[in-house]
């Protein structure tokens, strides 16, 4: 994580210590484990495919002259009778960014290996995550209701229903896959599996270890990174 | 077999605050991004808003949540030249997305002239 020291290797900082890391002949993500620069590159590939859905989006929503529905009042929601704006996207958004932090709290407890500690804050983020799920399949099943389709809406602009179920359908699916996935691995840390020098894994014969639960913090954070754009370029735009 | 045991543990863990600091200021960073809703700013204002809130939350993450903060130039730069491009699309797509705006109210609604 910080500091990583090399036998036979003078590690430089800044853009110096990237020339002779990227030119060292060997290794160039110095003291990264291969599945954090795996899980990196991953999330890159991700980047793209999220980046294509809201510059899409972005583009036929800028290009279109047909009025786009105001997603103030599309997704507004009623508490003790009045409609308050974007109510349901915001609890969503502070559900994410808590999971988000027991995750953080949740990889330096596991680098610190306190195993209890790590399992918890991981199954707190699964819980977290599953909430959001729950609450966006609430938000999906409303709008259904209230007629959206892929094809056209009773709001205004006929994009808005394909780019809005393509694009948070996706992120959900990401959220769905992370929540599965935190659940196993809060199952593995309470079991035991980074402990006395780690138990094998599945289809490997290599050892687990707590970096293991950094991987899967890349990845949720990533999945709250994406939540940031799409409540910034759906939501309040 | 016991040195590359050694190169992949961490240096060190960091402390709780940080991590403390930086939920509790995304916590305030989305409640502020919220009340830009809330209160119906318009135009200049909303936008440059969104997007200040957009980019600090998503510096806050990467940085210190995700530990880029702490990684080594090398990794580091993979990672942020690729999205520099992203945002340089965006940018192009943003103006292409006016001119298709200009020539379908031109050409549908005025005729061309």
């Amino acid at each position: 994580m910080s500091d990583p020291k090399i036998e036979g290797f003078e590690l430089k900082p800044g853009f110096k210590g990237m020339a002779s890391d990227t030119g060292s002949d060997q290794t160039m993500f110095k003291g990264v484990h291969w599945g954090k620069a795996m899980m990196w590159i991953f999330l890159l590939s991700d980047t793209f495919v999220f980046s294509c859905f809201l510059i899409s989006y972005m583009k036929g929503r800028a290009s279109t002259p047909v009025e786009w529905p105001n997603p103030s009042e599309v997704f507004a929601l009623d508490a003790f009778g009045v409609p308050v704006p974007l109510l349901l996207i915001a609890i969503m958004t502070f559900v994410l960014i808590t999971s988000s932090g027991t995750m953080a709290l949740a990889v330096k407890y596991g680098y610190e290996k306190n195993k209890k500690m790590c399992g918890w804050l991981v199954l707190a983020t699964a819980l977290g995550g599953l909430t959001f799920v729950g609450m966006q399949v609430f938000e999906w099943s409303k709008l259904i209701h209230e007629g959206v389709r892929p094809w056209g809406n009773p709001f205004g602009a006929a994009q808005f229903g394909s780019f809005f179920f393509m694009i948070t359908g996706f992120h959900g699916f990401h959220v769905s896959i992370g929540v599965i996935f935190l659940f196993i691995y809060a199952y593995k840390v309470f079991a035991g599996h980074y402990e006395n020098g780690g138990k094998r894994g599945w289809f490997t014969t290599m050892r687990g270890d707590y970096v293991e639960i950094e991987i899967l913090g890349l990845y949720w954070h990533f999945v709250d990174l994406v939540w940031v754009f799409i409540f910034a370029f759906f939501y309040l735009w | 077999m016991e040195e590359t045991k050694k190169k992949e543990e961490p240096g060190s863990t960091h402390k709780i605050g940080i991590y403390l600091w930086i939920w509790g200021l995304l916590f305030v960073l989305s409640f502020f991004s919220y009340l830009v809703d809330w209160y119906q700013f318009q135009g200049m204002l909303r936008w440059s808003l969104i997007l200040f809130f957009m980019f600090l939350k998503a510096g806050l993450i990467m940085a210190f949540f995700m530990h880029l903060f702490w990684e080594r130039y090398a990794l580091v730069n993979v990672l942020l030249w690729p999205m520099t491009a992203i945002a340089c699309f965006v940018v192009l797509m943003v103006a292409e997305g006016k001119y298709t705006l200009f020539s379908r109210l031109f050409y549908f609604f005025v005729g061309g002239a």
